[in-house]
């Protein structure tokens, strides 16, 4: 439970991000203008991850669990030293499912075929 | 600053007047400028102090690449120490009118022709190089690729699975390798000009290298360097253009998987340096939210791993 009041910190966000998309964006030109772009894509992940960030980490938790790996640089280490070979298959499965969700927050664009 | 930058141009190029010097970047490791010395437009390339590589190669590979025919700036003068009438390591070329922005190359109406011709342009570009004996620029080193960039990500202290599985794919599938030659390590659009009739100039000369030919070929086909694109050479042309090119040209003809090999080493470098970009932010030398995005542009290329090698595991 959360102490703050209305908005929440993803409605805070989403309202800046409009904020540059109606007035900054028509506004500006050149780079100025390009770094406005750049802004909104940077708040729009941020209200992705707001949205979809505590689902993922508790799939990520699940699948580190699967592999029985602590963290990411337990996962990293194992795969590299060649002790997850044996099931390398579920391996790939797994950590590709968890760039699919990064993905899902960075540029669910490029998850279309 | 500029007055002084001006009077050493004079002296390293042997003209009267120096006009319209104009700053046009500045990137980490150099500057350049864009200038007329008596009318005539050239290019300068300064090196920054604390930057170790040594321009005289860069220089030598330039040459070198200009006498085999290939579309390359005519070096008009080079110099390397701190002590150079311009104050640093430098190279002055010939200015080579055209566009190096790739979004503009791939989608204005202008580029059109270009982007026809483009394939087949690079494909006897990348054979013209290929083809210079190594002995023929001296100070070149012969750089394992996969050792190389193991080195860099664990510098980083930024575990990655995904880059683990494939630098064990990469080490289980290496080619042989028969050909070691000239490799530019960096060829893709943003640095070549092209004009309407297509590729004018090879460009940024800097990471060049002796190493397998087919480097090249695959760093080409990075999905990155599709900017958007659909097809899979610089996003104008199709791998098997690229290759007949290559081999008409009188490159070694192409193995596939090779080529495939390359590229995904590739697409495993570009996410590799998406995370060296975003620390240039993260560490504080540039602050930039820019950079700071490119640090989420890594799963891009984990992503682009896996559909790479998906049924060739």
């Amino acid at each position: 439970m959360i102490p703050h009041d209305m908005p929440s910190g993803k409605e805070l966000v989403e309202s800046v991000r409009e904020w540059l998309e109606r007035d900054v964006l028509t506004g500006t030109t050149g780079r100025l203008q390009f770094h406005t772009r750049v802004a909104i894509n940077v708040l729009a992940m941020v209200e992705r991850e707001l949205e979809l960030g505590e689902a993922q980490a508790l799939a990520h938790r699940a699948r580190l669990d699967e592999l029985g790996c602590a963290d990411e640089a337990e996962l990293a280490r194992r795969i590299r030293d060649g002790e997850l070979d044996d099931d390398a298959e579920r391996v790939r499965e797994l950590v590709w499912a968890s760039v699919r969700d990064k993905l899902s927050v960075a540029n669910p664009k490029y998850l279309e075929p | 600053m500029s007055t002084e930058l001006a009077s050493g141009l004079a002296a390293v190029v042997g003209a009267r007047e120096i006009t319209d010097l104009t700053r046009l970047s500045g990137g980490a490791s150099r500057e350049t400028w864009r200038f007329v010395a008596d009318g005539r437009p050239l290019i300068l390339q300064r090196q920054r102090i604390g930057d170790g590589r040594d321009m005289g190669i860069e220089a030598g590979v330039l040459r070198a690449a200009g006498a085999a025919g290939m579309p390359v700036a005519e070096l008009v003068a080079s110099g390397t120490g701190d002590d150079t009438p311009v104050g640093a390591s430098y190279m002055v070329m010939t200015a080579v009118e055209g566009e190096t922005i790739a979004r503009k190359i791939l989608r204005d109406d202008e580029y059109a022709e270009a982007r026809r011709a483009l394939p087949a342009q690079l494909g006897a570009a990348l054979a013209q190089l290929h083809a210079i004996p190594v002995d023929r620029v001296p100070g070149l080193v012969e750089q394992d690729q996969i050792a190389y960039y193991r080195g860099v990500l664990d510098s980083l202290h930024e575990p990655h699975p995904t880059f683990e599985l494939v630098f064990r794919w990469l080490e289980q599938h290496r080619p042989a390798s028969p050909r070691t030659t000239i490799v530019h390590g960096d060829f893709r659009l943003g640095n070549v000009i092209v004009g309407a009739d297509g590729l004018r100039a090879v460009l940024d000369w800097e990471l060049a290298h002796l190493g397998d030919p087919m480097e090249d070929l695959g760093w080409l086909c990075v999905k990155a360097w599709r900017f958007g694109n659909r097809k899979p050479v610089a996003g104008v042309g199709d791998y098997q253009e690229l290759f007949d090119a290559y081999a008409a040209a009188g490159g070694s003809a192409v193995d596939p998987d090779e080529a495939r090999w390359w590229e995904v080493l590739g697409t495993l470098k570009w996410g590799i340096m998406c995370i060296i970009q975003c620390n240039v932010h993260m560490t504080g030398f540039s602050r930039s939210h820019e950079l700071a995005a490119i640090g989420r542009r890594v799963c891009e290329n984990e992503h682009d791993l896996f559909l790479a090698l998906e049924g060739r595991w």
